[in-house]
């Protein structure tokens, strides 16, 4: 076919279809075929305003890089045959001639605006409920005529509440006052930032003009104002105190295994932090290890990194209880200064091993992510998770100094230790697992923090002044205090971080508690006993 | 010993001249009116368990009392209310007519005149005999006279005079710690007479030693009361009856008898508690 | 440790007065005196490395009079080193006056904040005096402070320990904020010059060292002084049986207020000294583990014998010296092994190795 036989044949067919279908005015079209992007742009928001299979065929197109024009007249494309963009009727192969309409990203933006809003229309729920949430999101005013359209049929409630908010963030700036009332009155239920500014802008005054000019829906706007900021502030609020929560679970992580250590052994031991490290670089291992030789299983590396952890930790302690720490009970001072002294040779085995950098430690799939419960606050898996895990370690430790022998043991060996070994109990085996257990726990503790901070040889001191406030703020040997006080400090931690930034909320939280020491020197939940010392 | 008069007509150690008015001293021990010490309505618990329940007790100026009671009667806990080592949930504690026991510190309740000896001996097992005595002896206990504290010869001598009296003399130079038990004993009662103090509050003073000293520490309590007032903790019956004017029994932390070993000793109540209902 | 032992024998005095001649007279003559290319020259960098583990030493001293002999373990006597060292680094940074690099009448980090006058707690600070008298009071008051709520309450052992360790944390995270106006990060260092003299002339440093080694010299009598008195002896005793000592009618708390004030005063005047000879002063400096390794000197020299800690300073410094250039990966493997086999092997240190070797070969009981 010769490029003048299409062209005749096109405009015989433009001819014949403008009368039949004035659905989609060629007139417009066309200017889609010119190279001015701000009367492309006019077009979209055209035709996305007159909803029709048309448009959204056009749209469509458009989105998939399928529009073509062919001197003036747009062709949409599909495999190699044409089909007249304003008619939608088969125009045969596509010609030669016709050249792809260039799509730039702010048209692009457009179009896919347009193009969601039409998906208002799918006989599918989700679809539409998703469309519905975008055009919330993101209220264009050539949308409008559609947001109509679709709100007369829409029968879902949740939809059609959106659908709602998406219309009334339009009418907003509706010339009507009735409409402006009736929007302004809808938007109290928006979380749209954009929203928020543009109710905001209505009770400015400007030489002596309220840029809102009826005080009807001033009043209105007002009212709409404080319900969204209230709303804002309460999601705030709980955002903060979702990672104090976090900080308190992992500050709860770090502190169990010295609860156990410290608190049920009465046993100082500053190379704690170290044991968190050696639990995070067993995660870096198990990661390794994944990647090389399991890499379909990538994503469950974690729950396989979890009892290498705890054993790698456990192994760490009780080669120090039995060398070391066994040799000094009866005599803390000297106990701290010599797990002082492992904690160094620790860091050091670390730097020669790993290097002195930080390890990249990757977050699995199901761990990345969140929840976002309004816009910009969002609540992230991997604290989520460690927080729910932080509980179950706390159930799982409980349960073992309850429930088990080996907990039956270590209390009676604490209690009493030459009566213990007079009934049989194997005081230093026990030492040496109880000792493991809170060092394996703190093993547990590494993996969770390789998932959501920084795997280096220096991670464990960050951790080791934390952990112990912790436990001296819970009460030596009170398991329910060192949860408290974990969490507790991380709430306060975080709220006083939001007020005051993050280093004058540390030392605020220092100085406290060594302040309630005073009040209270043993702990929040001590027992009083008759002879102390 | 020379008991030197104060200015206020009081002697040292808290025999008063009645009848002639007086001032009262703050912060010095005025027993001038009755009794040395002076508990009433004393509650101590810990965590709902009440280690004295009301107790209320007088001691005498220059009596020799013996408190007796089963385990967990509450003798030592009565003894830490009155040293300030516990506070007590209730009731008023006094020493003399002035001193409010439950308002002063440890150090202070030493300083005002009361001697305690503890269950176990305590002494400074690094220091030698004489510095343990040295360091308890009644001086001014301030930093800063510590620290240009020189020792003169009257010192030397009552230190040397203690010695002599608890036959440590030979062991002057030895540290504490490598004395025997009893020995420590006598080191920690010659410890407490150093002091001076007008009350003296000895806790199983003779557990663990040879019949001979026990014999000798009775000769000793026996010539200290009349110029001290003394409560000794005992569960050594046959030390008590050596030395025991009036007996006080406690238990379940309050007073169940008083008086002679012998009332006591045929007391209903007394002989049920100690022999079980 | 008992108080049966001499302080000190007539052997340590004359080694004492023999190392004393030999440090503060014959090295400045060497360094002075002597041409450079003598094979007898002392080098600069010796005088400042032995002036600095003087200050050290200085340090482990004041470690032992709250450690070996009030069985108070400080981990945060770093803090008040520092605080000696910032209150007299402040003089210094004065003395800088136009001749930063930005030619302004406030420090350097100053005009980086874009602070145009001196904070309040700047004031005065440019007369040597009342740094110096800043010098005493800083540390002297925080430790009179913490000291008087931590005894008061009864916080003693680990509990005391791992408090102290807030302490200096905390102070360290305090100071290395910028706003907080001590410089931040990078602390305070490019002095010039002390009382009108250059800082970095050789008499100025000699000046400087000899004036360490006379304080040294001083706060060894001192303590001498202070542990041989009665108050010594009560202080031993709280350290062994506390509550036996309130019952000898001793108020605990201000026995152990006065010791560990005037320790902290002691580290303040050694951080002072310390500063201009090293010609720099930052946060680190109050880190935990700098803090904790002065508990390591005084345990390597033994507790509760005054040269012991001395001893213990000079050697894990220059240990640290020597090994931190030549096997830089290995310094802290020592460090760590040095904590472990010191509280296993050595609880009395060196000085308690030394006695036991001449008991053994004596013979005698003593």
């Amino acid at each position: 076919m010769t490029r003048s036989a299409i062209y005749l044949c096109c405009i015989v067919l433009a001819l014949l279809s403008l009368p039949a279908r004035a659905a989609l005015d060629a007139g417009q079209l066309s200017k889609l075929a010119a190279d001015d992007n701000d009367a492309k742009v006019a077009v979209v928001k055209y035709l996305a305003s007159h909803p029709s299979p048309e448009a959204e065929a056009v749209l469509t197109a458009m989105d998939n890089d399928a529009l073509y024009q062919n001197q003036g007249r747009l062709l949409i494309v599909r495999g190699d045959q044409a089909i007249d963009a304003a008619t939608l009727q088969a125009l045969g192969p596509v010609p030669d001639s016709a050249e792809s309409i260039i799509v730039n990203n702010r048209l692009r933006g457009a179009v896919q605006g347009a193009l969601s809003a039409f998906k208002l229309f799918s006989s599918d729920l989700a679809t539409r409920l998703k469309a519905a949430r975008d055009v919330k999101q993101d209220p264009r005013p050539e949308q409008l005529p559609l947001i109509q359209q679709a709100l007369a049929k829409e029968t879902n409630a949740e939809i059609h509440q959106d659908l709602l908010l998406a219309q009334a963030s339009i009418q907003i700036s509706s010339s009507n006052e009735a409409e402006r009332l009736a929007a302004v009155k809808i938007l109290g239920a928006t979380n749209n930032p954009e929203v928020r500014t543009k109710l905001a802008d209505m009770l400015i005054q400007n030489n002596g003009q309220y840029n809102e000019a009826s005080p009807v829906v001033r009043a209105a706007a007002q009212q709409a104002l404080k319900s969204i900021d209230l709303r804002i502030s309460l999601a705030r609020a709980a955002a903060s105190l979702f990672s104090g929560l976090s900080l308190g679970s992992v500050l709860l992580l770090a502190a169990l295994g010295l609860a156990i250590t410290y608190g049920v052994m009465g046993v100082i031991n500053m190379a704690h932090g170290e044991l968190l490290m050696v639990g995070a670089y067993a995660t870096y291992f198990v990661q390794g290890w994944f990647k090389t030789h399991l890499p379909q299983h990538f994503d469950w590396y974690v729950l396989a990194a979890l009892p290498i952890a705890f054993l790698a930790a456990a192994g760490v302690g009780m080669v120090m209880e039995r060398l070391v720490i066994r040799r000094l009970y009866g005599r803390p001072l000297e106990t701290l200064l010599a797990t002082w002294g492992i904690s160094l040779i620790l860091i050091q085995l670390a730097r020669v091993s790993f290097g002195a950098q930080n390890v990249d430690v990757a977050n699995p799939s199901w761990l990345s992510g969140g929840i976002e419960i309004i816009q910009d606050v969002v609540l992230p898996w991997n604290r989520i998770i460690i927080l729910g895990f932080s509980m179950a370690v706390l159930v799982f430790m409980s349960f073992l100094l309850s429930r088990t022998r080996l907990g039956l043991f270590m209390r009676a060996v604490t209690q009493n230790r030459a009566m213990a070994g007079a009934l049989g109990v194997p005081t230093g085996t026990v030492d040496t697992l109880a000792f493991g257990l809170g060092a394996g726990i703190a093993g547990l503790g590494g993996v969770a923090l390789s998932q959501i901070s920084n795997v280096g040889p220096d991670m464990g001191q960050g951790y080791i002044v934390d952990s112990f406030m912790v436990v001296v703020l819970g009460g030596v040997g009170q398991i329910a205090g060192t949860v408290y006080a974990a969490l507790g400090l991380g709430i306060v931690n975080k709220l006083l971080e939001s007020w005051s930034g993050a280093v004058i909320a540390k030392i605020v939280v220092l100085v406290f508690i060594i302040l309630f020491i005073q009040k209270r020197p043993q702990g929040l939940f001590a027992l009083k006993g008759r002879s102390v010392d | 010993m020379n008991t030197p008069v104060t200015e206020n007509n009081e002697t040292q150690d808290g025999g008063a001249l009645t009848g002639l008015a007086h001032f009262v001293q703050p912060g010095e021990l005025d027993a001038s009116h009755g009794p040395v010490l002076y508990l009433d309505d004393i509650t101590v618990s810990f965590d709902g368990f009440r280690a004295l329940n009301q107790l209320s007790l007088t001691i005498d100026n220059g009596e020799l009392r013996c408190i007796i009671g089963p385990n967990g009667a509450g003798k030592t806990t009565m003894m830490d209310v009155i040293t300030g080592k516990t506070r007590a949930d209730s009731g008023t504690a006094f020493f003399g007519q002035t001193l409010d026991l439950t308002k002063m510190n440890e150090a202070k309740i030493v300083q005002s005149g009361i001697g305690r000896k503890f269950q176990k001996p305590t002494v400074f097992e690094q220091h030698s005999v004489f510095e343990n005595l040295e360091l308890a002896m009644q001086a001014d206990r301030s930093v800063w006279a510590t620290l240009f504290a020189r020792l003169d010869s009257e010192s030397r001598d009552r230190i040397a005079d203690t010695l002599k009296l608890i036959r440590l003399q030979d062991s002057a130079d030895r540290p504490a710690g490598l004395l025997s038990h009893g020995q420590k004993q006598w080191l920690e009662i010659g410890m407490l007479l150093i002091q001076r103090p007008k009350l003296l509050l000895l806790d199983e003073p003779v557990a663990g030693m040879t019949d001979e000293e026990t014999d000798r520490t009775a000769e000793l309590f026996l010539s200290l009361a009349g110029k001290h007032s003394l409560m000794v903790v005992e569960h050594d019956m046959a030390f008590v009856a050596q030395i025991a004017k009036k007996v006080t029994v406690l238990h379940e932390g309050s007073v169940l008898a008083e008086g002679s070993l012998d009332q006591v000793q045929n007391n209903k109540r007394v002989i049920e508690v100690y022999l079980g209902r | 440790m008992t108080t049966t032992y001499r302080y000190f024998s007539k052997s340590v005095w004359l080694a004492m007065g023999l190392l004393a001649i030999g440090l503060l007279v014959v090295l400045p003559i060497l360094h002075l005196g002597v041409d450079k290319h003598s094979s007898l020259y002392v080098s600069s960098y010796a005088i400042t490395l032995i002036g600095k583990i003087m200050c050290y030493a200085i340090l482990a001293l004041a470690m032992d009079l709250v450690w070996g002999y009030a069985g108070i373990l400080s981990l945060g006597h770093g803090v008040f080193f520092a605080l000696g060292g910032y209150a007299f680094g402040m003089y210094l940074m004065r003395g800088i006056g136009a001749d930063g690099v930005y030619h302004a009448n406030v420090p350097d980090f100053m005009v980086f904040l874009d602070w145009k006058t001196l904070p309040w707690f700047w004031h005065g600070t440019e007369h040597f005096a009342y740094s110096l008298l800043l010098v005493v009071l800083v540390p002297g008051l925080l430790a009179l402070m913490f000291g008087f709520f931590a005894f008061r309450s009864r916080i003693k052992g680990v509990y005391l320990s791992i408090i102290t360790q807030a302490l200096t944390f905390a102070a360290m995270l305090l100071f290395f904020r910028n706003e907080t106006g001590f410089g931040g990060n990078n602390g305070f260092t490019d002095f010039k010059r002390v009382l009108g003299y250059s800082i970095t002339a050789p008499e100025t440093r000699v000046a400087i060292y000899m004036l360490t080694g006379l304080v040294l010299l001083g706060a060894l009598l001192l303590g001498r002084y202070i542990v041989t008195s009665k108050y010594g002896r009560v202080l031993a005793a709280i350290r062994d049986a506390e509550s036996r000592v309130m019952f000898c009618g001793y108020n605990p708390v201000s026995y152990k207020l006065f010791i560990w004030t005037l320790s902290a005063v002691l580290s303040g005047i050694a951080g002072a000294l310390y500063v201009p000879q090293v010609g720099i002063i930052n946060p680190s400096e109050m880190s935990p583990a700098n803090s904790i390794e002065i508990a390591i000197w005084t345990a390597v020299g033994g507790r509760a014998t005054l040269i012991g800690p001395i001893l213990g300073a000079v050697l894990v410094n220059a240990a640290k010296s020597y090994l931190t250039v030549s096997f830089p990966d290995y310094w802290l493997f020592f460090l760590g092994a040095l904590f472990i086999v010191v509280t296993l092997y050595l609880p009395h240190g060196l000085m308690g190795l030394l006695s036991a070797l001449r008991r053994k070969i004596t013979g005698g009981w003593k």
